[in-house]
């Protein structure tokens, strides 16, 4: 397992949002958590990349996690938030380079590199202001800014959030695409279907705990997955 | 009003317009990376240069002491924030950083005042009393309101303000001090003439903003800083840390702060007191050109210092209410351009 | 309200000590003289309390208000020889008359402009009372004449110890009341609420101006006490340095408490003694070192006791006696709208569209609610739902098409118009005040049924409508099955609970048309269903609603009728069970990868 969380518990002041979460992640898989708003999605990855204290373990390739995000980044897990937090007044390479802080000078100048590979789009771009970008371009950006950190996980907050559904394929086949240079990847997804087409395995998370897990697969067959998402099973 | 009387005006209000620009621009260096607007800048200008001119009076210049106690007091702040964590390498940084330092320094300045240090040295030991104060300022005061809004910011820097005041009074008395003129003579061009000291200021705030310039669009330390004022939780997500990051900024205000008043020592004679006046002269530029823009705020002080020495000229008993007063209307603009600030 | 509470516990106490305080055998003369300071100092502190600590404007200038009161009173004491009492109402009107375009000015600027721009006023002004020639200039006015009474001139400290004491305890008083009325209720929804109030048709603008100019009346009153007090004026006590005195007395009596602001200005104000006899010893020479201290404790404040210190010492008092309860019956009813048949149509939304810049939100859509239904709006995220609720709401404006309420255009309407006009609504971020009761939090609802002005609540003659108002909040909060936690902080009930006081409070407005923004959002599922009775009741007694939400299930087992979004236009409309089957949601919810 390449990140290990065992009954994490966070609370918001007093009021307990994530109730005892388990769930592993093999590497180089895929997994997705789905779940409605305000299921406590993101509370769990905020949680484990060390944004929100919490209560329980986190195992990161069978180490305890230190305790600062920095030191989290730097031992190679990334979170790419649901915002995506970008500098918006920098221009996308200032961007990009900033991903790569803790990295040395020559690393940062040779992931800069794969990452425009990666993105011709973001090369195209690389002077213009991120907070002019259309949203999927944002999200490209998002993702090469994590990637410049050199990650080994990644952790995903909703990358299809207010994206046209083309734009949500291309960016989950990116997602999907990373896995091969052995990036294993914790996705968090209201859109169900997509991260479960994407995934290895998946859980459905209500009201802060996992009530379903299983293969990608499987889950996306259960009629109770579809329920949460519809009200209804679909025609 | 003649044109060289008009000429003498603008000299007069462009020089002092260039420190209230060295001012303006930490003030806005300060609020771009810690949103920290930081009325006690002109303490620094006041604490450099009385530690200048009492170094040139051949006294032991109390900020060398007010820096020990700084160091200390930063130095129990930084132990109560580590008091859960502590661990033997962040012990012993704490202790160079806040105890090692500042003893350093008063030690180095107590060994060479017998020696009659020349110019230049004197300048150093003020710059390295001086400059050290800033991030110890940060570390007691604002590091942990970090997450505090804008508004408790202000208060606080407010507060600090007040404290920075007093002590002024208490280590440099209440009568004024003034430096000895740096040699070198000036040229007259025309009916003016153009003192070295001005050429000094112009040429420090020419250097001052192009290296903020260069620095934050340049360097990846600078790109750090603005990414934090940016984005706080974007800059922790890539690893930047955010106290470091203020601290530099208000490392880097406190130096500009006692250059500011080494240059201006020889030029004026100044009272614990006077550093708060410049500086709000500063901050009105730096509220003018938005508390965002480097350039923007350097045309506004120029603008600040001609319309001061204008208004002496003219009005000369009213020029702090023309200064003061044109904040107001450029308040409401900025207020009604950015919307409805509601909910802060 | 605790502010409330504790004054009319504290009042008596505080009056009977004060009265015999100057005869207490032992008291030395000095501290009368003291305690006269104490009570200068807790005028403007009062009115600082409620500016910065309840509306939310921190205000750093207010020395320059005494100023005006010091500077009016010496001015015609001494060149024309008004007689000092006679000059107490021209003080007022000077000061208030002074404030009133600088309140205007100030009110305007946003966030931290604000403190930004009282430095800048206070500044000019201080500088201004030391430029004037009929002011004395840095010299200031001496000779002034004492107060006196009978012919009995006031010299002695004794004698102005009651005068000024009990302006304070009046002030205090006044605030009290102010802050407990309907108009008070504004005030406080000031910090943090504003677009509630707006939304219940309070004018917040012109509350934020109510606290200022009263605000700066209290500390021209105490500029007015000052000036016969010391018999002589000078621009130095009026500066900034003064104005961040009194900030810090606010701040450290802690924000938001009438008493709290009297305490801070007795704290500072001994500190200020003693650290004024000490620290010229310590230190040697003479000069304000107190500021130091001052500052730093400004600092420690902020960092340890962000709500003051006034609240730490209350904390420790036995608990105060419960409040009177306020039934649901008993008092006279407000007037109620008169029920119109079910069925009938209500509101409509015809070809509405939102661009924002070269983003269309919301894409020339239509549709309709009619009374007794139930109307869900629904969509993926970012379908444009919640522009479309602001759109209803006034929260934001159109850019093309029409929106009829009761055969009116809503054009571009502001909130309050909107509240006006029957429509209540609730928040998706749920927005209650915290430091509020739940009953004070749905009067809030109430704002529009009642009239009473600034003046009526000072006087308390507003009693008879705000018994109305608050029987009316009660008897919504009954309605909604909130009646155990009518007088509970509203800060202490759990989400479900908020979701549902908002609706009270929605209902207190007696709404034609209720508007929820995704009342279900973050509800736990019993209560949801407890959400989703109330609302089926409410639709019961001929309430109309409109929701939008995003919980399928909910909206599909409430609703009469569902309109659906998706990229900010219409894709379908029609009963729950023919939206089930549309082929077009169940792409724009399944889609995405398919």
């Amino acid at each position: 397992m390449i990140l290990d969380v065992r009954d994490l518990h966070v609370a918001y002041g007093r009021a307990e949002v994530v109730h005892g979460v388990s769930l592993g992640i093999a590497p180089g898989t895929i997994v997705t958590v789905i779940g409605a708003n305000g299921a406590g999605k993101t509370t769990l990855l905020n949680a484990v990349m060390g944004l929100h204290p919490s209560r329980g373990q986190v195992l990161f390739e069978g180490r305890p996690v230190p305790e600062s995000v920095e030191a989290r980044l730097a031992a190679g897990m990334c979170l790419v938030p649901e915002r995506r937090e970008l500098f918006a007044a920098m221009s996308v390479e200032d961007n990009l380079v900033l991903g790569g802080f803790l990295r040395s000078a020559d690393e940062r100048r040779e992931t800069l590199e794969e990452v425009y590979q990666r993105f011709p789009r973001l090369k195209e771009r690389y002077r213009q202001q991120a907070g002019t970008l259309s949203g999927g371009e944002r999200q490209m950006l998002a993702l090469g800014r994590a990637l410049m950190s050199r990650p080994r996980l990644l952790l995903l907050d909703e990358p299809s959030l207010g994206l046209a559904p083309r734009i949500v394929r291309d960016i989950l086949q990116i997602v999907a695409d990373l896995r091969r240079i052995g990036v294993s990847i914790l996705l968090v997804e209201q859109n169900a279907r997509a991260a479960l087409d994407v995934a290895d395995e998946g859980h459905v998370m209500e009201l802060g705990q996992l009530r379903h897990s299983g293969p990608a697969r499987e889950l996306a067959q259960n009629p109770a997955v579809i329920e949460t998402y519809l009200g209804f099973h679909a025609a | 009003m003649d044109g060289t009387i008009l000429l003498f005006l603008l000299q007069d209000g462009l020089t002092n317009g260039a420190v209230y620009a060295l001012l303006g621009l930490a003030m806005v260096l300060v609020f771009a990376v810690t949103r920290v607007i930081f009325i006690p800048q002109g303490e620094f200008v006041a604490y450099g240069a009385l530690t200048l001119s009492m170094l040139d009076a051949g006294r032991f210049p109390g900020t060398a002491s007010l820096l020990v106690f700084a160091g200390a007091a930063a130095f129990l702040v930084e132990l109560w924030g580590l008091r859960h964590d502590l661990t033997a390498a962040r012990l012993l940084r704490a202790v160079a950083h806040y105890l090692l330092l500042p003893a350093l320094v008063w030690g180095a300045v107590w060994l060479l005042m017998p020696a009659a240090p020349g110019q230049f040295l004197k300048i150093l030991m003020t710059l390295a009393i001086v400059v050290p104060m800033g991030g110890y300022v940060y570390r007691i005061a604002f590091r942990p309101l970090a997450d505090a809004s804008v508004l408790v910011l202000l208060i606080a820097a407010v507060g600090v303000h007040l404290a920075m005041l007093g002590l002024g009074l208490v280590f440099f008395g209440a009568e004024g001090l003034r430096a000895d003129p740096v040699g070198g003579d000036g040229f007259e061009l025309g009916p003016l003439l153009v003192t070295a000291q001005s050429l000094a200021v112009y040429g420090v705030t020419l250097l001052v903003m192009i290296g903020l310039y260069l620095f934050f669009e340049r360097t990846l330390m600078g790109k750090a800083l603005r990414a934090t004022a940016i984005n706080r939780i974007g800059a922790r997500l890539v690893g930047i840390r955010t106290a470091l990051s203020g601290g530099i900024a208000f490392t880097l205000a406190a130096a500009i702060g006692g250059v500011s008043g080494i240059l201006i020592a020889p030029m004026t004679t100044v009272y614990y007191d006077t550093g708060f006046l410049i500086g709000l002269k500063g901050f009105v530029a730096a509220i003018i050109a938005g508390l965002a823009s480097f350039p923007g705020t350097v045309v506004a002080a120029l603008a600040v210092g001609i319309i001061e020495a204008l208004a002496s000229f003219f009005a000369s008993n009213f020029k702090e209410i023309v200064v003061f007063s044109l904040i107001i209307p450029v308040l409401l603009i900025r207020s009604l351009a950015s919307g409805p600030g509601e909910e802060e | 309200m605790r502010m409330m509470l504790s004054s009319r516990r504290l009042l008596p106490a505080l009056a009977l000590i004060l009265a015999v305080f100057p005869w207490i055998p032992g008291v030395p003369a000095y501290w009368v003289t003291l305690a006269n300071l104490i009570g200068l100092a807790s005028l403007v502190s009062i009115g600082l309390v409620l500016l910065t600590g309840v509306g939310g404007m921190t205000s750093f200038g207010q020395a320059a208000f005494c100023g005006f009161g010091a500077y009016t009173t010496a001015v015609l004491s001494t060149h024309y020889g008004v007689s000092p009492w006679l000059t107490l109402p021209v003080c007022l009107l000077v000061t208030g008359v002074l404030a009133l375009p600088l309140g205007l000015l100030t009110v305007r600027l946003s966030g931290h402009f604000l403190p930004l721009g009282t430095i800048a006023w206070g500044l000019a002004l201080y500088y201004l009372f030391g430029q004037l020639d009929f002011l004395g200039r840095y010299d200031g006015i001496s000779s002034i004449p004492p107060l006196s009474l009978f012919g009995h001139p006031f010299y002695s400290d004794q004698d102005i110890f009651y005068v000024i004491w009990a302006f304070v305890l009046l002030a205090a008083v006044a605030a009290g009341n102010l802050l407990d009325s309907r108009v008070g209720r504004s005030i406080r929804a000031l910090r943090g609420g504003r677009a509630v109030a707006e939304s219940f048709g309070a004018d917040t603008a012109r509350a934020k101006l109510t606290v200022f100019v009263f605000a700066a009346l209290l500390a021209g009153l105490s500029g007015w006490l000052y000036a016969h007090m010391q018999r002589t004026v000078n621009p130095s006590p009026f500066g900034l340095n003064l104005g961040i005195e009194y900030l810090l007395m606010a701040v450290v009596g802690g924000a938001g408490h009438v008493w709290g602001a009297v305490f801070g200005a007795g704290l500072v104000t001994l500190l200020k003694d003693v650290l004024q006899r000490i620290l010229p010893v310590l230190f040697g020479g003479s000069g304000n070192y107190e500021t130091i201290v001052f500052g730093a404790l400004m600092v420690l404040v902020l960092q340890f006791a962000s709500q003051g210190l006034w609240p730490l010492i209350t904390r420790r008092l036995p608990a105060p006696p419960a409040k009177a309860r306020v039934g649901a019956s008993g008092a006279a009813t407000l007037p109620r709208r008169q029920r119109r048949p079910a069925g009938e149509a209500l509101m409509a939304v015809e070809a509405a569209r939102k661009a924002f810049g070269g983003l269309v939100a919301v894409n020339d859509v239509s549709f309709a609610v009619r009374t007794g239904e139930i109307v869900g709006l629904i969509g993926p995220n970012g379908a444009g739902k919640s522009t479309t609720f602001n759109l209803i709401s006034g929260a934001t404006t159109l850019t093309a098409g029409a929106i009829v309420h009761d055969g009116i255009a809503m054009g571009a309407v502001q909130p309050r118009a909107v509240a006006r006009m029957g429509i209540a609504r609730t928040f998706q971020h749920v927005k209650v005040l915290g430091d509020m009761t739940v009953l004070e939090n749905v009067a809030l609802g109430a704002h529009l049924r009642g009239s009473a002005g600034v003046a009526r609540s000072i006087l308390r003659l507003d009693r008879a409508e705000e018994r109305r108002l608050l029987a009316e909040a009660a008897t919504q909060i009954e309605r909604v099955g909130l009646g155990e936690l009518m007088h509970a902080p509203a800060s202490s009930l759990a989400l479900g609970q908020l979701r549902i006081l908002e609706v009270a409070r929605a209902l207190a407005l007696d709404p034609a048309l209720l508007l929820l923004d995704e009342p279900a959002a973050g509800l736990r599922h019993v209560e949801k269903q407890a959400l989703a009775a109330l609302l089926s009741r409410l639709r019961g007694d001929g309430m109309s609603i409109l929701l939008v939400e995003h919980d399928m299930g909910f909206v599909m087992s409430l609703t009469d009728h569902i309109v659906v979004l998706d990229f900010g236009t219409k894709i379908a409309e029609g009963a729950p069970a023919e939206i089930k089957a549309h082929p077009a949601v169940i792409e724009a919810y399944l889609g995405g990868a398919a």
